[in-house]
């Protein structure tokens, strides 16, 4: 149970557009995917992102919507109804997601599009993507992707749940944890163990797990952020799963976790990148028009060289995510690189976000405030996908 | 049918507008530039058109420097079939842009050409009307409804008065105002699409076209700043504020 009352923010357009400057040689049509996404997410998003926050949950007409418009398809091959555009399409995605200020519909998103469904296109046969992936793509089918156990979060290569081979199937037994769209999701890709002699990272497989399938319960949770996204803790109770649901080959699966992530984390940069500037833009607004002391809070230089310095740290994370995204598309070796935005830019979006929110004063402390929220919702970010610390020793391994 | 569209690629409607520092004009470097929003009406009235069956081919028509290539891949998205750039670094004024369209237009020989009633920048309100005159064309301007027959247009017009409806023989020239349609998104896999659609260069010597600007701008000046309130302790005081000092009562 939620206590207290959210009440209505301002959802006003902002007076003061706060952007960073494009990024350079950024292609022509990720600019114009930019702009429809933005265009999106101002009518739908935002307008409606509070009662999806109330409820915990994000309609699927807006998936639907998005599938529509061809946003939920940009990692996928063409042949299935995707663009097959690369990682600086996520990256821009993710940025312009990022500023809707609801980071449970962004992670919601993400989720679907490139954490989980990525995997069907990198690893499945020819017949499991022409079975998920259109569905995927136009936004009826929802995904997860569960990885994480209980005792196993960053520390993959420690995950228990176990899938036995029975006849030609296999029956899964298990429990995942902290696991997104896994409530009102339909397709979860699971992590499971397929060989228990293996030592850590080798003896893993993924598997195409239907949410409703008999032996598969789940419990939902309560999240201190990112109300609007369901996370559930999962529960496979000798689930029977058919043949074709081995995704890739068997005991490779950590190798696809371990890409996979890499997208995750220019995800990550992206979402920050968006986040920033939007938390800089609300405060704008508020400093600007807030009287203190004879004048407004702008005309303060302490206030005004507060902002000026969070928007000098975000531009510069914004711009190592950007350079990590060209160098993944370009594919480059850039695991230093999305491991140094992962441990970076997070980091850098909880000074902007508690920095912006001292500048609301007791305003920023009150449920309801845009900024409030965001502090929330950005709590997350330094520990999902890596947390901060494991990413520090990502970087320190390649210096 | 051919209809011909004409985009024209301004500051999006979200920036806070700064005037150079020298007076000269309007700060567009690093700003957001965007389709003039009355043109995106226009192009999703076209392409209403074609998905009606009434119209056989949509050419979109942006003029000035190379960045103008976007805006009309803006529009090749939403459903232009093809796409004319007028390259030129010159300020064009709205008489050059029209007799420019007018040249597109002996050309082209579209049976209707949609411009947008004014463009969010100058706010001139003058292109459509002057292309009219000068193709000696019926004009249907501030158009709020159109429907399209085999040799004439109905047309809703908005006015001070209210809605006016007219009919003009086609061809002819329209020009949309904001109740006429929402503008559609443009879908990712149309977007891709809209890379693979031909854009036609050409520069206005090359259409015999005088682009010289007839107008000079003297200065352009920031608005006033609003000046600061008063607080009055009665309604008298405020009655005679009223009178004696904003003589609006």
């Amino acid at each position: 149970m939620r206590t207290g009352t959210i009440r209505e923010p301002q959802q006003r357009q902002s007076a003061t557009p706060y952007r960073p400057a494009e990024p350079m040689a950024l292609p022509e049509e990720l600019r114009m995917l930019r702009d429809q996404v933005r265009r999106f997410v101002e009518t739908e998003v935002t307008p409606n992102g509070l009662e999806w926050e109330r409820t915990g949950l994000i309609p699927r007409a807006v998936f639907r919507k998005m599938g529509a418009l061809g946003f939920l398809g940009m990692r996928h091959p063409i042949e299935y109804g995707g663009t097959d555009l690369g990682p600086l399409a996520s990256m821009v995605f993710a940025e312009e997601l990022g500023r809707s200020t609801f980071g449970g519909f962004t992670a919601s998103v993400l989720v679907h599009t490139d954490m989980s469904a990525v995997h069907i296109t990198r690893d499945g046969s020819p017949a499991q993507k022409a079975r998920h992936l259109p569905p995927i793509i136009r936004g009826e089918t929802i995904c997860a992707i569960a990885v994480t156990e209980a005792h196993a979060g960053s520390d993959v290569a420690g995950l228990k749940t176990r899938a036995v081979r029975d006849g030609a199937g296999w029956v899964l037994r298990g429990s995942k944890m902290f696991i997104t769209n896994a409530v009102h999701g339909d397709l979860i890709i699971v992590a499971a163990r397929t060989d228990p002699e293996a030592k850590g990272s080798r003896g893993i497989s993924l598997f195409l797990v239907d949410r409703h399938a008999p032996g598969v319960s789940v419990t939902a949770l309560e999240k201190h952020g990112w109300l609007c996204s369901d996370t559930a803790e999962i529960v496979f109770d000798d689930v029977r799963l058919p043949a074709d649901a081995l995704l890739g080959e068997e005991n490779r699966g950590f190798y696809g976790i371990m890409d996979t992530f890499q997208n995750e984390r220019i995800c990550v940069g992206g979402i920050c990148a968006g986040e920033t500037a939007k938390a800089i833009e609300v405060t704008l607004d508020y400093v600007k028009t807030r009287q203190a002391f004879g004048g407004t809070l702008w005309d303060q230089p302490v206030v005004r060289h507060k902002l000026a310095s969070l928007a000098c740290k975000a531009a510069a994370a914004r711009q190592l995510a950007y350079q990590a995204a060209t160098l993944a598309a370009e594919g480059r070796e850039c695991i230093r690189e999305v491991s140094m935005v992962k441990a970076l830019a997070p980091e850098v979006l909880h000074e902007v976000v508690h920095g912006c929110l001292q500048l609301h004063g007791g305003t920023g402390f009150m449920r309801g405030t845009v900024i409030e929220r965001m502090a929330r919702d950005a709590r997350i970010l330094t520990i999902g996908g890596g947390a901060t610390e494991v990413m520090l020793e990502e970087v320190a391994k390649r210096m | 049918m051919k209809v011909l569209v004409a985009v024209k690629r301004v500051v999006d409607y979200n920036v806070k507008i700064r005037v150079k520092s020298d007076n000269t004009g309007v700060e567009t470097a690093n700003v957001k530039m965007s389709m003039n929003p009355f043109d995106e009406i226009g192009v999703e009235e076209a392409v209403r058109l074609k998905e009606a069956g009434k119209a056989t081919e949509i050419v979109a028509v942006s003029m000035g420097p190379q960045a103008c290539q976007e805006t009309i891949r803006t529009a090749l998205a939403m459903g232009a079939d093809r796409g004319i750039l007028v390259l030129t670094d010159a300020e064009l004024q709205p008489l050059a842009v029209a007799k420019i369209l007018k040249v597109l237009c002996d050309k082209e020989q579209p049976g209707l050409v949609i411009l947008g009633k004014q463009a969010i920048d100058d706010d001139c309100n003058q292109t459509g009307q002057m292309l009219a005159a000068l193709l000696d064309w019926p004009q249907a301007t501030f158009a709020s409804k159109l429907e399209l027959g085999v040799s004439d247009a109905r047309v809703t017009r908005e006015i001070d008065g209210g809605l006016e409806t007219i009919t003009v023989t086609l061809p002819a020239v329209l020009t949309t105002d904001l109740r006429l349609n929402e503008p559609r998104y443009a879908s990712l896999p149309n977007i891709m699409k809209a890379k693979k659609k031909p854009i036609d260069t050409v520069d206005p010597a090359s259409l015999g076209v005088d682009v010289a600007p007839r107008l000079s701008t003297l200065k352009v000046n920031e608005p006033a700043k609003r000046q600061a309130g008063v607080k009055v302790a009665t309604v008298a005081d405020l009655v005679a504020k009223l009178k004696t000092e904003a003589k609006v009562i």
